[in-house]
């Protein structure tokens, strides 16, 4: 006999919230590409696939624009499940990916290759990427005690972040003639973003979607405290370490394509845990589909709203969180 | 099967800190046990240690003759189910959801609920009386209601072996008596093995056959109630003079403990 466990009431709205944020994604993603300088229709895009014809509009969509919205996305996807992984792990809604130290590690290192190396620019996102490691293995490293411990990593990553932060200052005052350059990928954006940094990307993405699917579960028992977890026999200190191994990668990916772009991590997985709840079978989905409608459509608008100038997406990121936190502070942080 | 846990010559302690400086005990049987003992006296440490959530100094706890942290952590939550002290789950989890996590240690990675996991989960909420509460968030329910959604989560994990610390804690004394019925139930129905840490004596009377008495880290005594639960024990134990006597209930008899005054522990 099966015994009845009537239906969860929840799961139509968790449908709808899932479809509504694809149905905003694929929006997002169809007017990131028409909204420019040329306008386009959906028509030249839909020829784009089907029919290229190799004239201007089609380099302008194919080598400017679906470049640009893909890897839009695809950062989204990994900030958003980074946050998610680090405040379920951390078990702490602050956590985001600059906790691990990777926003201070990627700033470092790209700043220094700007400034130190102008001629070799085209290697910021691989000296972001490695320095956003560097600065995620120092903070294991300092939070390792037979296992990584949660409170030691936040102190750890804080810690870091202000020596980073100091290396930051330091190269911009001895050589405030070259800052110029640096300021607007240290605030984040995809200005001119290639089908080479969509290469750079998509492996961590499909590693990091992979890797959430099978961690749902882990998560969401470790949501329970630690002695619940290992009562039901998880081997808490071993998932804890690849889990935040993971977000370190997904957030490194991140940051070294898009620049320092803050908040994401933070906020899309909070929003999205006010609309579909805690359960990260359903969370983890939706705040990487929510998580890149976001960061695509902001980016168009951060573009479009003051053309012909382009204001970094990360500034107006940070417009966006600075409400969003006082909304938080008004209503209680809830875990 | 009947399982076996035991401390060999468990030291525990806490970064440097012994905190058990030596115990030896052997479960063999189901049987309802309680530790009692002191604050401080190191009796939910016992517990910890039992439950495997803190890897002993020195000596070894023994499941069915293996050491506890040798074997897979899987296999242990399939034979034992524990409930910690203080548990936190997220506001908006449900009940059913809940108690569903009792079911991890059956599931492989990719691993879905089964009918029979269904079955599980659907009979443990029915044996703890929250089936009807099973959609309900976790944050709307009442402390003795929380409380006993946990304990439906631990039945879930369908084990032998439950282990419970201080389970009653932060309950009135109505839920308090509900729960520690449920307990006795679960034990006569499913031949279970509860060890559980009270701080109730009364309770630890009432609802267990055996009582180990925990003092300063070492088992002061270890025993049926009848023997353990004895005036001069409770005198060395808490230093509190009291007066235990039987009492006749509804067909059957245990013993209570009246305590009246503060003294000095013998050895003291």
């Amino acid at each position: 006999m099966t015994r009845d466990l009537a239906a969860d009431p929840r799961a139509a709205w968790r449908t709808a919230v899932a479809l509504s944020g694809l149905a905003a994604l694929a929006a997002a993603l169809l007017l990131g590409i028409r909204v420019g300088a040329v306008p386009v229709s959906s028509l030249d895009i839909w020829n784009v696939f089907v029919a290229p014809a190799g004239d201007e509009v089609y380099q302008i969509i194919y080598n400017i624009r679906v470049p640009r919205v893909i890897v839009g996305a695809l950062t989204g996807i990994n900030l958003a499940l980074a946050g998610c992984i680090l405040q379920g792990v951390l078990r702490n809604p602050l956590a985001d990916p600059g906790i691990i130290g990777v926003s201070a590690g990627a700033g470092l290192a790209a700043m220094a290759v700007m400034i130190l190396w102008p001629g070799y620019t085209a290697l910021v996102p691989a000296a972001a990427f490695a320095g956003a490691l560097v600065a995620a293995a120092i903070v294991f490293l300092l939070s390792w005690d037979r296992g990584v411990q949660p409170l030691r990593l936040i102190l750890a990553g804080v810690a870091l972040a202000a020596f980073f932060g100091g290396g930051m200052s330091a190269l911009m005052v001895f050589h405030s003639d070259k800052v110029q350059g640096t300021v607007n990928w240290l605030a984040g954006g995809f200005q001119g973003r290639s089908w080479a940094h969509v290469q750079m990307i998509v492996p961590y993405s499909l590693a990091g979607i992979l890797a959430a699917i099978l961690s749902c579960r882990y998560l969401n028992a470790l949501q329970l405290g630690e002695e619940v977890a290992k009562g039901l026999g998880i081997r808490v200190e071993r998932v804890r370490f690849f889990l935040v191994a993971l977000a370190a990668l997904l957030a490194a990916s991140a940051v070294s394509v898009a620049g320092l772009l803050g908040f994401v991590g933070l906020i899309v997985p909070h929003i999205t845990r006010m609309l579909v709840g805690s359960d990260f079978e359903y969370l983890m989905p939706c705040a990487a589909v929510l998580g890149a409608a976001l960061v695509v459509a902001a980016d168009t608008v951060a573009r479009a709203a003051f053309s012909p100038v382009e204001v970094p997406v990360g500034i107006f990121m940070a417009f966006l969180g600075a409400p969003f936190f006082i909304y938080l502070l008004r209503k209680g942080v809830r875990r | 099967m009947n399982h076996t846990i035991e401390a060999r010559a468990v030291k525990l302690g806490y970064g440097g800190k012994v905190v058990v400086p030596k115990i030896d005990l052997r479960v063999d049987k189901p049987e309802v046990i309680s530790i009692i003992g002191p604050n401080g006296s190191g009796k939910s440490t016992l517990l910890k240690a039992l439950s495997r959530l803190l890897a002993p100094v020195g000596g070894s706890v023994l499941l069915d003759g293996k050491d506890i942290h040798r074997l897979p952590p899987r296999e242990v939550a399939k034979v034992m189910a524990i409930l910690p002290q203080t548990v936190q789950a997220p506001g908006d989890m449900t009940v059913c959801d809940l108690v569903a996590h009792g079911r991890m240690p059956y599931k492989r990675m990719f691993e879905q609920l089964a009918d029979a996991d269904r079955d599980c989960i659907g009979a443990a909420l029915e044996a703890t009386g929250m089936q009807g509460l099973q959609h309900r968030r976790l944050d709307s329910l009442s402390g003795g209601e929380r409380q006993r959604a946990w304990l439906a989560m631990a039945l879930a994990q369908q084990p032998r072996l439950l282990l419970l610390d201080e389970p009653t804690t932060y309950l009135d004394i109505h839920h308090q008596l509900e729960f520690m019925k449920l307990v006795r139930k679960f034990h006569q129905d499913m031949q279970l093995t509860v060890i559980m840490v009270l701080h109730d004596l009364n309770h630890a009377a009432r609802f267990s056959q055996r009582i180990i008495a925990v003092k300063d880290g070492l088992v002061f005594a270890d025993g049926s109630v009848r023997e353990i639960f004895t005036a001069e024990n409770l005198r060395a134990l808490y230093g509190v003079e009291t007066t235990v006597m039987t009492i006749e209930q509804g067909g059957s008899s245990h013993l209570v403990c009246f305590p009246h005054d503060c003294c000095l522990p013998c050895g003291a």
